[in-house]
C-alpha cells in the first residue's frame, strides 16, 4: 500500500504517563477495538471493513507493538482501566467497544467497571471466562506458530495469512506480545474467577461472536458470556476458527455494524 | 583447592524404552509420570546417596546437588531433601546445593529455614547455591515467567534478611510480603552459609554474582567460553572495587576415571545416553525452545543477542537464546545433539575420561587455563550405573583428587574456604579444617 492509498493515520494518546499508539481510519459513530494477545498486525482487512460504518480507532494495548509497557499492571483488569481512560479520551461521547480474544476479557472487564461510557459491545472469541466444557488453548505450553494456527479454522487457513515463513516483524511482534501476555495472564490462565460475577450487572447491548471452528477459546465461553450477560446476542461465525477478525473480516464488521445500528 | 563430586541423578528405567540408544525420544516436559515406578525411584535414590557417601570416604571435599522438576534427567525435585539426609549421614564433605530455583518458591522464608535446619544437622556444612531455574521450572511450579529475574533477587534478600536480621520484622516487597519474619531457625554459620552461584550463559548472573563477590561457578561449559565468562567476572569486580581471585571461580566438569582406557570409554560414552540432561550437547533428548526460552526469562531490554552471549550459549551446546526464538518461530524442535558428539566432546574436553593416569594430565590442563579454586567432577550421569560410578569414585580418591591436590597447591589455586570471597583475606586455620560430625 503507498501513502497516498493509505487509508488510515497513526497517533499516540498519553494514559496514566504511558504514550498508547492507536491507528485511526473511517468515519461515522466511534468504534474502538482492542487486539488478540498476539499483538496488533497494522491495517488489517478487518478494520478496513469496519471503518466503512465507523470511525475506527485500534490501540495497541498497553505493552504492546508501540504503546509503552505499564509495568506495574498485572492483570487484564488493569489493562482494562488504562482503556478506560483512553476511552474517555479519543471517544468521550461514547463508543462501540470491539474486543478480540484476549482483548474481549479487556472489553469485558471495561464494561464491568464502566459501562456508560459503551454505546455497544462486541466480543469476538472473548476469553476471561473460565469454560465450563474444555481448556483454554495455553499459549505458554506451545510454539507459539502453533498457537497461531490453532486460531485459525485450519493450517492451510493459516499459510494463506501468514505465508509459508511467517515475517520476522510479524515474529518479534508475537514474541514482544507473548512476553506481555505473560505479565498479564499467567495464572489463572486467561480468566478471571471474579468477572462472571459482575456481568449481570451490564445491561450494555452486547454481541457475543465465535468462530465455529475456534480451538483456542471453547464455544462455551461465548455461551457463558451470552448467559451472563443480560441484554446479548450469540453469533457464531461457522467455517472460522478463533480469529474471525482475521477469515471473516467482512462478514464480521456486517454483524458488528448491524448490532450497533449503523 | 575444593574438590567436590556431582552427578545429575537421572531416574534410569531400563525397560522404559527411552533409556540408551534403542529407545524412544525424550523432549522436555513431554513424558507422563504414568510411567513412574516409586520402587525403581526408591532404589536410585538410594544409591545417589550411597555414592555420595562413598564420594566423601574416598576424599572428596564437597558433595554437589541440583534441583530441577518434571523430568527424568534429575531426580532433585526436592533437594533439600537429599541435602538433609546427608547432613546427617555425612561427617566432613560439604553439602553444597547448585542451586535452589529461587523464583519458583513462593515462600521463601520457608527456603530460609530449611537451609538453616540443613546448615545446623550438618553442624555448618551447608553451602547454598541459588539459580534462577530453566522454563521447565517455571512451568512445572507455575511461577511466572516475566518476573524471574526480579523474584531471584528478591527472593534472595529475604532469605539473607531471615538469617540475619533478628525478627520479628515486615516485609513488604514487590513479588513477597510478609507480616511476620522471625523463623525458629538460624544458619549454623554465622552470618550465614557461604552462596555460590552456578551458571551456564546469563551475562546478568554473572555481572550480580561478581558485585556480591559470591563465587561464580560455571557449569560444564567449554574451555573458552568459560574464561571468558570469568574475565567478565573480573571486569565486573574491578568496577566494583576488588580483584577477584581464584576462591571466585568455580568450574563444573565432566570426569569419569576407570581401570582401563577401554572401560572408561564405554561408561563415559554413557554421558550422553540414556535419561541425562536433554539440554548437554550430544544428548538424546529434545529440547524444545518455546519452553526453554519462556516469556521473559530473557530481558527484552537486552533482546539483541551480542556476541559473547552468543558464544556463551553455544558454548554449552544450547541454543542460543536469538536462536531459539527463530526455531520457536519456525517450529522446529531441536535434538541438543547438533553441536557435538561424544567424540568431538572428549576432544574438547567438556568430556574427560580415561585412567588415571590419562585424566591427570587433562585436570592439569583445565586448572591452568581456568585457574578455579572450585572444582566439581561429573560423573556417574546419563546411563551410567552403579558400579561405572564406584570404579570411578575409588580411583578419583586414589589418585585423581591426591594428584590434583598437588597440581592445585603448584598453581596456587584457592577455594573460598581459604580466601574469604569477601574480604579476600586468608581464611584462618582452624575455620579451614573442615568441621567435625
Amino acid at each position: 500500500m503507498t501513502t497516498a492509498e493509505q487509508t488510515w493515520t497513526e497517533s499516540t494518546t498519553e494514559v496514566a504517563g504511558l504514550g498508547v499508539r492507536s491507528l485511526q481510519g473511517g468515519s461515522g459513530p466511534a468504534a474502538v477495538v482492542l487486539h488478540h494477545s498476539s499483538g496488533n498486525l497494522g491495517w488489517i482487512p478487518f478494520y478496513e471493513e469496519l471503518a466503512r460504518s465507523f470511525r475506527v480507532t485500534v490501540p495497541d494495548l498497553p505493552g504492546y507493538g508501540q504503546s509503552q509497557r505499564p509495568a506495574w499492571a498485572r492483570d487484564a483488569r488493569d489493562v482494562a482501566i488504562l482503556m478506560d481512560r483512553f476511552l474517555a479520551r479519543v471517544a468521550p461521547e461514547g463508543a462501540v467497544l470491539v474486543g478480540l480474544g484476549f482483548g474481549g476479557f479487556i472489553a469485558a472487564e471495561l464494561a464491568t467497571m464502566h459501562q456508560e461510557r459503551l454505546g455497544a459491545l462486541a466480543l469476538v472469541g472473548a476469553a476471561g471466562l473460565q469454560p465450563e466444557e474444555g481448556e483454554l488453548l495455553d499459549q505458554m505450553l506451545i510454539d507459539f506458530p502453533e498457537y497461531m494456527a490453532a486460531g485459525f479454522r485450519d493450517d492451510a487457513r493459516y499459510r494463506e495469512f501468514f505465508g509459508e515463513e511467517v515475517a520476522k516483524e510479524v515474529r518479534e511482534l508475537w514474541d514482544f506480545s507473548r512476553e506481555m501476555t505473560a505479565r498479564l495472564s499467567w495464572k489463572p490462565y486467561m480468566f478471571n474467577r471474579r468477572l462472571p460475577h459482575l456481568l449481570p450487572e451490564v445491561r450494555t447491548p452486547t454481541l457475543v461472536v465465535a468462530g465455529g471452528a475456534d480451538r483456542v477459546v471453547p464455544l462455551a465461553c461465548a455461551r457463558q458470556y451470552a448467559t451472563l450477560l443480560p441484554n446479548s446476542a450469540l453469533e457464531i461465525v461457522e467455517g472460522a476458527g478463533h480469529f474471525v477478525d482475521y477469515e471473516e473480516p467482512q462478514a464480521l464488521a456486517a454483524l458488528i455494524a448491524r448490532h450497533a445500528g449503523a | 583447592m575444593f574438590i567436590g563430586y556431582f552427578t545429575e541423578r537421572p531416574y534410569q528405567d531400563q525397560k522404559s524404552g527411552y533409556f540408551g540408544a534403542a529407545g524412544r525420544d525424550i523432549a522436555d516436559l513431554g513424558i507422563s509420570n504414568r510411567e513412574y515406578d516409586p520402587r525403581l525411584g526408591s532404589d536410585l535414590y538410594n544409591r545417589y546417596l550411597d555414592e555420595k557417601v562413598y564420594a566423601e570416604e574416598m576424599g572428596f571435599d564437597g558433595l554437589m546437588l541440583n534441583e530441577h522438576h518434571s523430568t527424568p534427567f534429575c531426580m532433585g525435585g526436592v533437594v533439600n531433601v537429599e541435602a538433609a539426609i546427608l547432613a546427617r549421614i555425612t561427617k566432613r564433605a560439604r553439602i553444597v546445593i547448585l542451586g535452589n530455583v529461587l523464583p519458583i518458591w513462593d515462600d521463601p522464608l520457608w527456603l530460609a529455614e530449611e537451609l538453616a535446619e540443613i546448615d545446623m544437622i550438618s553442624r555448618g556444612r551447608l553451602v547454598t547455591g541459588w539459580v534462577r531455574g530453566t522454563g521447565r521450572e517455571s512451568v512445572a511450579h507455575n511461577a511466572q515467567s516475566p518476573f524471574n529475574w526480579d523474584r531471584f533477587q528478591e527472593a534472595h534478600d529475604l532469605v539473607l534478611a531471615a538469617w540475619t536480621r533478628s525478627g520479628p520484622f515486615r516485609w513488604e516487597g514487590e513479588h513477597y510480603n510478609y507480616r511476620y519474619v522471625n523463623p525458629w531457625a538460624k544458619p549454623y554459620q554465622q552470618p550465614h552459609p557461604q552462596i555460590w552461584i552456578p551458571g551456564v550463559m546469563s551475562r546478568n548472573t554473572v555481572k550480580w554474582a561478581a558485585e556480591h563477590r559470591y563465587p561464580y561457578v560455571m557449569l560444564a561449559t567449554d574451555l573458552e567460553p568459560t574464561k571468558g565468562s570469568y574475565d567478565y567476572y573480573d571486569e565486573v569486580a574491578r568496577e566494583s572495587g576488588y580483584e577477584a581471585g581464584t576462591q571466585h571461580r568455580g568450574y563444573l566438569f565432566k570426569v569419569h576415571v576407570d581401570e582401563t582406557e577401554e572401560l572408561a570409554d564405554q561408561a563415559a560414552r554413557k554421558y550422553v545416553e540414556g535419561p541425562s540432561n536433554p539440554f548437554l550437547e550430544g544428548n538424546q533428548g529434545i529440547v524444545r525452545p518455546y519452553l526453554q526460552n519462556l516469556p521473559g526469562m530473557t530481558s527484552r531490554t537486552n533482546l539483541l543477542p551480542t556476541v559473547t552471549s552468543f558464544t556463551q550459549a553455544r558454548a554449552r551446546g544450547r541454543l542460543a537464546e536469538h536462536e531459539q526464538a527463530t526455531a520457536e518461530a519456525e517450529g522446529k524442535v531441536e535434538a541438543a545433539d547438533q553441536f557435538g558428539t561424544y567424540e568431538n566432546q572428549k576432544e574438547r574436553m567438556t568430556i574427560i575420561t580415561g585412567t588415571p593416569k590419562t585424566v591427570i594430565p587433562k585436570v592439569r590442563h583445565v586448572l591452568e587455563y581456568l585457574r578455579p579454586g572450585s572444582i566439581f567432577f561429573w560423573d556417574g550421569d546419563g546411563a551410567m550405573d552403579h558400579d561405572d560410578a564406584m570404579r570411578s569414585l575409588r580411583l578419583m580418591g586414589e589418585e585423581v583428587i591426591p594428584a590434583t591436590r598437588e597440581i592445585a597447591k603448584e598453581l596456587d589455586l584457592k577455594s573460598p574456604f581459604e580466601v574469604d570471597t569477601m574480604t579476600n583475606d586468608a581464611v584462618a586455620e582452624e575455620a579451614v579444617a573442615a568441621p567435625a560430625g
